[in-house]
């Protein structure tokens, strides 16, 4: 057990709306849509066709430049459509269900035996190899690669985060299983990075590292650059905890558990709470009669780096949080609510804002409105304040933007993905999508270095 | 204040593209922004967004401003006060009123021209390149006026905003990606474009000019001089106070009397506008710190920088300006209102942590030298910072490179 590292560059965004800690079975609704957009990069290669009767854990497509990487039905039914945008580009794999939840069987009777090959191939064939992500580019991890270390934090600490802790006690055999596994896939280079009195400290086999203070400290992003950060030509790997004790069970029952829990969040819940459900819910079917009001953005994950839904979408492979606050789209009178006003009721990190002010245990509703306008960088030094990494992130936006290949390699464009710099983008006067740049920047790297 | 937001809503069409005002989008877009915070929302990447914006900044540094700019039509209104008694003696605090409101009438047509003429070139810049204006000439248009002498005609102050906005800012992009500050570089060009009205003996009290031309009976023996303007006769084989010949053994003392620290640190003397406080231009600085817009680090090392060149002046020594106290420098010319106000523009400034402290150190240690050692000017602050602007990059540029360094070595020893 090391010393516990605390992050105080960063900022807790103090919301509305904590899921209570009740958990709720949402029946599978009817449709359930995979949508190969979740994975950046990917170029989906289709293996059903519609009209095709699929089971939970058969495979729906691959990765046309990685073969061996395959993504899996959660589900049992039939293909409903396979649904095309602009260049037919595949927008939603869409499956109607069966309600039976029938499930592809994996010949996992000799567990034990498993070597680091066998691992390997059961992640590709069950599709969890998709939870893998690696860096630099923040995107599936490439199998032929091998890691120098394999990530997993036991904690999220952005905005209304859910807490793994009350999720996954009751799964720690099979949270066991995973880590062993994965342990033995990477040849004992396991991390995991727990809160300082987490229940994860008693997971064994694992080098335990302890974080607390603000956010990013949960995310792996953050915690990779404070154990062993990552240099040009390396790799490294990282998994969602929840997708561990969900490969565990797999090694254990020999079936693809497609039902994750999830955290139910936001101002505009009437109620929010945990829910049990299977990925690629309608999000209708998860918010039913749950929200308040209409002029509100769903959004599947977190308000810093999740995906805006209507509730016609599904809910997005890699989120375990569905947020739901009030949209922003109205005029504010500069004086009220507006730029000069009071500000009492804005979260803000700048002391322009009298929330510094205020106790810490004051929560506040944030709409989506931008409170302001697109700007050159004037101000300095705000993005330092909420990012933890010996990087500069002012720069290395700068050269993301102005596409400087040379610079971004330089100022450590290896060692990030787009979710680091989600702060830097909320607290940011300029109002520039960071998040966008950066991985704009990312994509020329690995277009142009990988 | 529906009935606005209602009007603006009936008047929108007109406005955008197609619309039969098309043209004037970016003048409707700037009062309407102004007026209300628009309904734009996140598209991408984080869905909330911190309450700060540059309006709110720009005008949290016009607000710091105000104790210098009340100051400052209070001081003008003395000097003019003094000049017309022919008397530089008359007590400080007497006939306030007066003095205010005659200051109010020489200060506010130079703020109200830097204004109209900044903001309509911005406009013009704003409609050729569609978009509206942007906010940091609220600043800069109040920082200009405050830099100038008492005495400024306005149409110098008309061009050298324009000069400063066109060739100071526009050309490089507009607001956020000039290389120099503004208000600095409209000083610089009337400095160096028409000295007599910027340095000297008769620019700092309005009214001076004139009355000198005429002869004046009643100015018998009456100096305009600054204290920088009398420091720089020291180095001179003629040293003067007040317009007075003194021996040069007595100098100090003599100064010491006529512009005292306290004097000085209030702002009792004559200067530029806005420059002259030390204590508004804290006021302002504490506002700015606050508020986290104002870098304290600069500001800091600004003071520290231009204390240890004192130090080392003093040091030195051998004649009365060497000897000067260091402290004492802080406290006369723009010493105060550079540091607080011009060295801290986070545009122009070292926009790195580290680099931010040599930025302002240096910028305080040329300044103090440039006062001193320079024969021509007497005042350095100015010079030094446009200087420490320029040099600004390269300070970061090795802050960034130190960076770049030690993520290599990692590499290397990993």
């Amino acid at each position: 057990m090391s010393n516990t590292i605390s992050i105080r560059k960063g900022l807790n965004i103090r919301l509305v709306g904590e899921a209570k800690k009740e958990i709720k079975d949402i029946s599978v609704s009817s449709t359930v849509g995979i949508s190969p957009l979740d994975f950046h990069g990917l170029t989906p290669k289709m293996v059903v066709k519609e009209g095709d009767v699929v089971k939970v854990g058969d495979v729906l497509f691959f990765d046309k430049k990685e073969a061996s990487v395959k993504f899996v039905s959660p589900v049992s039914g039939t293909v409903k459509s396979i649904v095309r945008g602009d260049k037919r580009r595949i927008m939603n794999v869409l499956i109607s269900t069966d309600g039976k939840q029938t499930s592809k069987k994996f010949d996992v009777d000799k567990v034990a035996d498993f070597s680091a090959e066998d691992i390997k191939a059961l992640l590709l064939e069950s599709g969890f190899w998709s939870a893998i992500k690696q860096r630099p580019l923040d995107v599936i991890a490439n199998p032929n690669n091998q890691p120098k270390g394999f990530f997993v934090s036991s904690f999220d600490s952005s905005p209304l985060a859910p807490d793994y802790d009350y999720m996954l006690g009751e799964d720690f055999e099979s949270l066991q299983k995973g880590f062993d596994a994965l342990s033995k896939l990477t040849g004992d280079k396991v991390h995991l990075s727990s809160k300082p009195n987490s229940i994860f400290n008693k997971i064994k086999g694992v080098k335990h590292h302890s974080f607390d203070g603000l956010h990013p400290a949960g995310n792996v992003g953050t915690q990779m650059h404070h154990i062993d950060p990552v240099n040009k030509g390396e790799f490294v790997w990282s998994m969602n905890i929840q997708e561990v004790a969900a490969f565990g069970k797999l090694l254990s029952e020999g079936t693809v558990q497609a039902t994750r829990k999830v955290a139910l969040t936001g101002s505009e819940l009437k109620n929010p709470h945990y829910i049990t459900v299977v990925k690629g819910t309608e999000m209708s079917a998860i918010l039913d009669k749950a929200v308040e009001g209409s002029n509100v953005r769903y959004i599947s994950g977190n308000v810093l780096t999740g995906d805006q839904k209507n509730l016609t979408d599904f809910l997005g492979h890699y989120h375990n949080q569905v947020t739901v606050i009030p949209e922003g789209n109205e005029y504010k009178f500069f004086l009220t609510s507006g730029w000069l006003g009071h500000g009492f009721d804005k979260f803000s990190n700048s002391r322009l804002f009298p929330t510094f002010l205020l106790p810490k245990s004051k929560k506040f509703t944030l709409d989506t409105n931008t409170n302001g306008e697109e700007r050159a960088f004037v101000v300095s030094g705000e993005l330092e304040r909420v990012f933890p990494f010996d990087i500069l992130p002012v720069q290395l936006t700068k050269a993301a933007i102005t596409q400087d290949i040379d610079g971004m390699e330089n100022l450590g464009i290896y060692e990030v993905a787009p979710e680091d710099f989600a702060l830097c983008e909320y607290v940011c006067t300029t109002k520039i999508n960071i998040q966008e740049k950066i991985r704009q920047g990312l994509d020329l790297i690995a277009s142009e270095c990988m | 204040m529906k009935f606005l937001e209602k009007y603006l809503h009936k008047m929108e069409p007109h406005f955008i593209k197609g619309g039969k005002y098309e043209k004037w989008n970016p003048l409707f877009e700037t009062l309407a922004t102004f007026a209300f915070t628009p309904k734009l929302v996140t598209t991408k990447g984080t869905h909330i967004r911190d309450g700060v914006d540059l309006k709110r900044t720009m005008f949290t540094v016009v607000i710091a401003l105000i104790p210098c700019l009340l100051f400052g039509i209070y001081n003008t209104g003395h000097w003019e006060y003094a000049v017309a008694e022919g008397n530089r003696d008359i007590p400080y605090f007497a006939e306030m009123g007066t003095k205010f409101l005659t200051g109010l009438t020489i200060v506010l047509p130079v703020v109200v021209v830097s204004y109209g003429v900044g903001l309509t070139i911005e406009f013009i810049f704003g409609m050729l390149r569609g978009h509206s204006l942007h906010e940091g000439f609220l600043v800069s248009g109040m920082l200009i006026p405050l830099t100038m002498p008492a005495d400024v005609p306005l149409w110098m102050v008309a061009i050298a905003t324009a000069f400063a906005v066109i060739i100071g800012k526009e050309i490089f992009g507009g607001t956020g990606m000039n290389v120099v500050n503004i208000a600095l570089t409209a000083r610089a060009f009337l400095f160096f474009a028409y000295p007599t009205s910027m340095s000297g003996d008769k620019v700092w009290m309005s009214g001076l000019g004139d009355k000198m031309s005429t002869n004046s009976a009643d100015l018998d023996g009456f100096s305009g001089a600054t204290a920088l303007g009398d420091l720089a006769s020291f180095m001179s084989d003629k040293a003067t106070v007040a317009g007075e010949t003194v021996q040069s053994s007595m100098a100090l003392q003599s100064f010491s009397s006529e512009y005292g620290v306290w004097e000085s640190f209030v702002g009792m003397i004559p200067g530029s506008i806005g420059e002259t406080s030390t204590l508004a231009c804290l006021i302002g600085g504490l506002l700015l710190v606050l508020t986290g817009v104002g870098s304290l680090r600069i500001i800091l090392s600004f003071f520290a920088g231009g204390f240890i060149m004192g130090l080392l002046l003093n040091m030195i020594g051998g004649n009365a300006y060497l000897d000067l106290a260091a402290h004492h420098h802080l406290v006369i010319g723009g010493f105060a209102f550079g540091a607080v106000f011009m060295a801290t523009d986070p545009v122009t400034a070292s926009q790195t942590a580290f680099g931010k402290i040599i930025y302002g150190f240096l910028g305080g240690f040329l300044a103090i030298m440039i006062r001193v050692l320079n024969p021509a000017y007497p005042e350095g602050v100015f010079l030094a910072i446009l200087f420490m602007n320029i040099m600004a990059p390269i300070i970061d540029h090795y802050i960034i490179q130190a960076n770049i360094n030690r993520r290599l070595k990692r590499l290397k020893t990993a």
